[in-house]
């Protein structure tokens, strides 16, 4: 991709147009995650964006307690990908307890506060 | 290739002094209050004067250039100038440096020292929050609004519980444990009695951390003065000798942790063992960071008290609490003692009490050698491992 933005601002960009892209290394083959303009594992610098699969499970996942009032008890889980890389994100269409280590989920762009976030939702096939 | 341990360096240095101030509540004080108070305390300790200190380590959770605000405030003028923040770990990483400077004759006297008026504080954790979150971003983890540092961990504990069958029963007997050694600790801030059952019943925070899985917010001061072994044997204290320290630095974030069960413990741990020349059999006492209770686990873990994935067997039936098969945390740690954002500082000031004998009710008798791993960061990001001895393991 032809830019003059960093990596950070490149995925946002996308997200912010509904696309969740990451990175490919295209010295050492590996996906990385976050976006970086250096490939941690190699060092290289051709990091090649493609459209994630959007498929990956729980790896592991947390109840943030929270009042009622304030909006009440939300999901916090990382998200191991198809491609081998982990995230920090959240689960919708399910009660926070609910979420269990191992779930299959599927990704998906939401619109939050204006920008384009990627968030999970528990994938078909499960149990 | 492996690690060059600095061998030469084990027990060069000794340290000579300790104080702490306003643990627990100290409203009206500011952070350069206290910290200026535990420096005097720990100076006085050591049978020095202010102006013998040559050298400094400091750091704080809101200051950029903290050394400056210190340097300052106490009037010092320090050839040795060590600033590095890791987080909590910090205190407890500076020893190396301070070794260094000291055996090679950069300083004579270097004071390390920390103060936090974080339970007293006028601004609100939201303010810090929002702070941080623009002077330090987050940006792939802020957007889901983890409540960190708890959350971090308790994804971490989540997971080692998957893994190794961990249960909140074995979490819980590490903060029962802590509150055990509390109560024999006058300066401990949480005295009044715990139960598992209350730990297990508790409001809930994240997942699987009750309140009691969490580390107390206290205000709070600590520190230590360190001078070379053969000016120590002249100062009035007697003497703890540092016998290694390692650190370990791995991520900052935990979606960017490759095992969320595995900490850099494991790394300064074994580095620390090898400068001192001891295996874990050789250790009379523990102080490990517990910010929050599955970090004990972790520590036990990483550090090879137990093998991977038994720390929760390793604490069951009181094991680490007072009476147990391994004396941890005696000062009531973290999680019951004092923690004002940072703790590394009260970590090393315990292990240096339990070796002089100062310890009273919760002395562990006969304690020679003494373990001090720091933790920092919301999410075991850096750890800081020492062991530190008596004249007799010298």
């Amino acid at each position: 991709m032809e830019t003059k933005a960093g990596a950070a601002a490149v995925y946002q960009a996308a997200l912010n147009e509904g696309r969740f892209i990451i990175q490919r290394c295209n010295d050492c083959d590996q996906h990385i995650f976050f976006p970086r303009e250096l490939c941690p594992h190699c060092s290289g610098t051709s990091l090649i964006w493609e459209a994630a699969k959007g498929s990956g499970s729980v790896y592991s996942t947390t109840t943030v307690r929270r009042k009622p009032d304030a909006g009440g008890d939300y999901n916090v889980s990382l998200i191991e990908l198809a491609e081998g890389v982990r995230m920090m994100s959240t689960l919708r269409g399910i009660p926070p307890d609910d979420v269990r280590i191992g779930m299959p989920v599927k990704a998906k762009v939401v619109d939050h506060g204006g920008s384009g976030l990627v968030v999970f939702e528990r994938a078909g096939d499960s149990q | 290739m492996s690690p060059w341990i600095p061998r030469d360096l084990r027990g060069k240095v000794a340290i000579v002094g300790v104080g702490t101030a306003g643990c627990g509540e100290a409203p009206g004080y500011s952070d350069i209050e206290l910290l200026a108070l535990a420096a005097k305390a720990a100076v006085t300790d050591a049978g020095l004067k202010m102006s013998d200190i040559d050298g400094l380590c400091t750091a704080n959770l809101n200051a950029a250039m903290w050394p400056l605000n210190v340097v300052e405030y106490l009037k010092l003028r320090p050839k040795f100038t060590e600033g590095t923040n890791i987080g909590g770990s910090s205190f407890v990483a500076h020893l190396l440096p301070s070794m260094l400077a000291l055996e090679a004759g950069i300083c004579d006297a270097v004071l390390v020292c920390y103060g936090s008026a974080q339970r007293s504080a006028s601004f609100s954790r939201k303010d810090v929050q929002r702070a941080r979150g623009l002077l330090d971003p987050s940006p792939f983890e802020a957007p889901y609004a983890p409540f960190n540092p708890p959350s971090s961990y308790a994804l971490i504990a989540a997971r080692h519980m998957h893994q190794y069958g961990t249960t909140r029963r074995h979490l819980a007997e590490v903060a029962v444990a802590a509150r055990r050694w509390a109560q024999l600790n006058p300066e401990a801030f949480a005295r009044e009695p715990l139960t598992i059952d209350e730990v297990l019943a508790a409001r809930m925070i994240s997942d699987p951390f009750s309140k009691y899985d969490c580390c107390l917010v206290t205000d709070g001061a600590a520190a230590f003065v360190m001078v070379r072994a053969d000016r120590a044997r002249d100062l009035p204290a007697k003497p703890v000798y540092v016998l290694s320290n390692a650190t370990a630095v791995w991520h900052r974030n935990v979606s960017s942790m490759d095992d969320l069960t595995v900490t850099p413990s494991r790394e300064s741990g074994e580095r620390a063992f090898a400068m001192a020349g001891m295996a874990v059999k050789d250790i009379d006492v523990v102080q490990t960071y517990d910010a929050f209770s599955i970090n004990t686990l972790l520590a036990l873990e990483d550090l090879g008290f137990c093998k991977k994935g038994e720390g929760g067997a390793f604490v069951e039936d009181g094991g680490i609490a007072p009476g147990g098969h391994l004396a941890v945390n005696t000062n009531g740690g973290g999680l019951s003692c004092v923690h004002p954002n940072m703790y590394g500082a009260f970590a090393t000031i315990e292990a240096v009490r339990q070796l002089r004998g100062d310890c009273g009710e919760r002395q562990v008798k006969n304690a020679r050698t003494a373990l001090v791993n720091g933790n920092g960061g919301v999410c075991a990001a850096s750890q800081s491992t020492a062991i530190l001895g008596s004249a007799e393991v010298l």
